[in-house]
């Protein structure tokens, strides 16, 4: 727990110094490109003061951390419109676009794993397995222009990009969920395998537990802990994913404004993200390692690989 | 090595053969523009059809294969040299240097991999060597962890001892006696990790940050052509075809060895 607590202090300030030395390492004033040039000579001033340019490296980064602290991200070269609101306002739809990837990669992934493990090495069990390998394989902005070009494109089905209600939602969604389905199935399948080799299983069945309940009482019960960790440590994939998906389908959310940053090379566009992405990411892996403390008492927090 | 296996690594083979050797093989230069013939679709003259520059796809993707093969081979020889040497200095001394080691690693592997790619992106100007770079920097860190459980067990070995008792200086048991040990459990997590940093590469590539127009990668080939997506599908569909098959096998590939030495990485 402790050491857990450490690393996440660690990123935080790993991040934020990265963005930092990336600030210091940008032509021009740090401040001119915090506040943009068009921001009144007293803010400057005052920024200036708060910032320490004249003072240490140190300092100078604790007042840069304080800033960020105040939700003061810089403006965009572009817009001039900050971009700590701009990061407010697409925050949320990011978190949806996640959210409904995994409503639809959680309960697919673990019932394609389930499928594999209890028909191991048959038929079904190698396509399932070919069709998740595949799924992992598949680069998703690639795997999403695909989908778009069938459902949208071909049949008409969904609407091919833009932010709203379900319609638009599922695509992305849809593209984003499956490199998460198929690594889930993958790991449902090998936690399942090991467990009905257990011999409490064997004993569940010789006491002559009907096999439908061994199954669903004594396998679930055991495989759900393994499964719920990489359901949450598998969050860093959505991140990743997001900032593809959300290009592709013009998902207003924080991924396609990290790809308009870089396009455009606006610095402070892409610091934000960077900082909000890693932060939302860590927060989550954090709480997700509390749960799984919550659930299972037993293990130590020590043992969790992250 | 079962059908499957085989069947993969021949097509890998084939795969950079034909990359290796692209400039006898097409007749048309990969970036040479001709607007008589753009989205021409695939046929007898363009066996992949042309893009939107008339730029013919077929050599776009064989010297584009050129570089996305080519960058991911050195990620993955840089960051199992830097991996080794870390997991094995790592596991060998143990205490606060394991310690700082092995948190430098989780470090690392809790942080969204394609979010540090892009902060390092920022540092360094687009290019070849910046996505080398993002992906090493990340890569290096599973393979010291695997390395440094794996010089766990056999540190304790009694050829080591034995080493140790006639005198040998810790250099020379690390050089001689411990490294080579670890090498075969290398080119296993390299065959296992492949597909990823293809995948990797080709991401980065597709954001813009890989290397710059009018080099062919195969990302950079799904970005630029995504805007002709419904007039000439073609142009995206070719080269991400070819990132997900090249990934497909080399994951195969990884599975098999994964299953034949039992190796569990996350």
């Amino acid at each position: 727990m402790f050491k857990k607590i450490l690393i996440f202090i660690l990123i935080l300030i790993g991040v934020t110094f990265v963005t930092f030395s990336i600030t210091k390492a940008l032509p021009g004033d740090p401040v001119l490109n915090l506040v943009g040039e068009r921001a009144q000579p007293e803010v400057i001033d005052k920024l200036r003061k708060e910032l320490g340019i004249n003072k240490d490296v140190f300092s100078q980064y604790f007042s840069y951390v304080k800033l960020l602290a105040r939700g003061e991200f810089g403006r965009s070269y572009y817009t001039n419109r900050k971009v700590f609101d701009d990061l407010l306002k697409k925050f949320p739809n990011t978190l949806m676009l996640s959210l409904t990837a995994m409503i639809i990669a959680v309960p697919s992934g673990m019932f394609l794993g389930f499928i594999c493990a209890w028909k191991k090495d048959k038929w079904i069990d190698k396509l399932f397995s070919f069709i998740t390998l595949m799924g992992l394989s598949i680069p998703v902005f690639w795997g999403g222009l695909v989908i778009m070009l069938l459902f949208s494109l071909k049949f008409k089905l969904f609407p091919p990009s833009g932010t709203g209600n379900f319609k638009f939602i599922f695509l992305p969604a849809l593209t984003l969920s499956i490199p998460a389905m198929s690594m889930l199935s993958r790991v449902t399948k090998t936690t399942l395998i090991d467990i009905f080799g257990m011999p409490y299983i064997n004993t569940a069945r010789s006491k002559g537990i009907s096999e439908i309940k061994v199954n669903l009482i004594h396998v679930t019960k055991n495989a759900l802990i393994p499964i719920i960790t990489v359901i949450g440590l598998d969050f860093a994939s959505y991140i990743n994913g997001a900032v593809l998906t959300e290009t592709i389908f013009g998902w207003d959310g924080i991924g396609r404004f990290i790809m308009e940053g870089i396009l455009k090379r606006d610095y402070p566009v892409i610091m934000g993200c960077v900082i909000i992405g890693t932060f939302a990411f860590v927060i989550i892996n954090t709480l997700v390692d509390l749960i799984y403390h919550f659930i299972d008492p037993r293990v130590s927090m020590y043992e969790i690989k992250g | 090595m079962k059908l499957k296996g085989k069947i993969s690594l021949a097509i890998l083979i084939i795969i950079s053969f034909l990359s290796v050797t692209a400039h006898y093989i097409t007749k048309y230069e990969p970036n040479a523009i001709n607007l008589d013939c753009i989205k021409t679709a695939p046929g007898a003259e363009h066996l992949m059809g042309t893009d939107n520059k008339g730029r013919d796809i077929f050599s776009r993707i064989l010297y584009g294969g050129r570089i996305s093969i080519g960058i991911a081979l050195t990620a993955a020889i840089f960051s199992m040299s830097i991996g080794l040497i870390a997991g094995v200095i790592s596991g060998y001394y143990g205490g606060i240097i394991d310690t700082s080691i092995m948190s430098f690693v989780d470090f690392i592997l809790s942080f969204p991999s394609l979010l540090l790619a892009i902060a390092i992106s920022i540092l360094f100007p687009p290019g070849i060597y910046t996505v080398i770079i993002a992906i090493v920097a990340v890569g290096w860190a599973p393979f010291a962890r695997i390395i440094r459980g794996y010089v766990l067990t056999i540190k304790e070995s009694t050829y080591i001892e034995a080493a140790k008792a006639i005198g040998c200086s810790n250099i020379r048991i690390l050089l001689k006696h411990i490294i080579p040990q670890c090498i075969p459990l290398l080119i296993v997590m390299t065959g296992i990790k492949m597909g990823g940093y293809i995948i990797t590469e080709a991401s980065l590539s597709f954001l813009g940050l890989g290397a710059q127009p009018p080099m062919a990668t195969w990302g950079s080939m799904v970005s630029a052509g995504r805007i002709y997506i419904a007039s000439a599908p073609w142009i995206v569909f070719i080269p991400g075809f070819m990132i997900a098959v090249t990934a497909f096998c080399f994951n195969i590939l990884g599975d098999e060895l994964r299953d034949k030495y039992r190796i569990e990485i996350k």
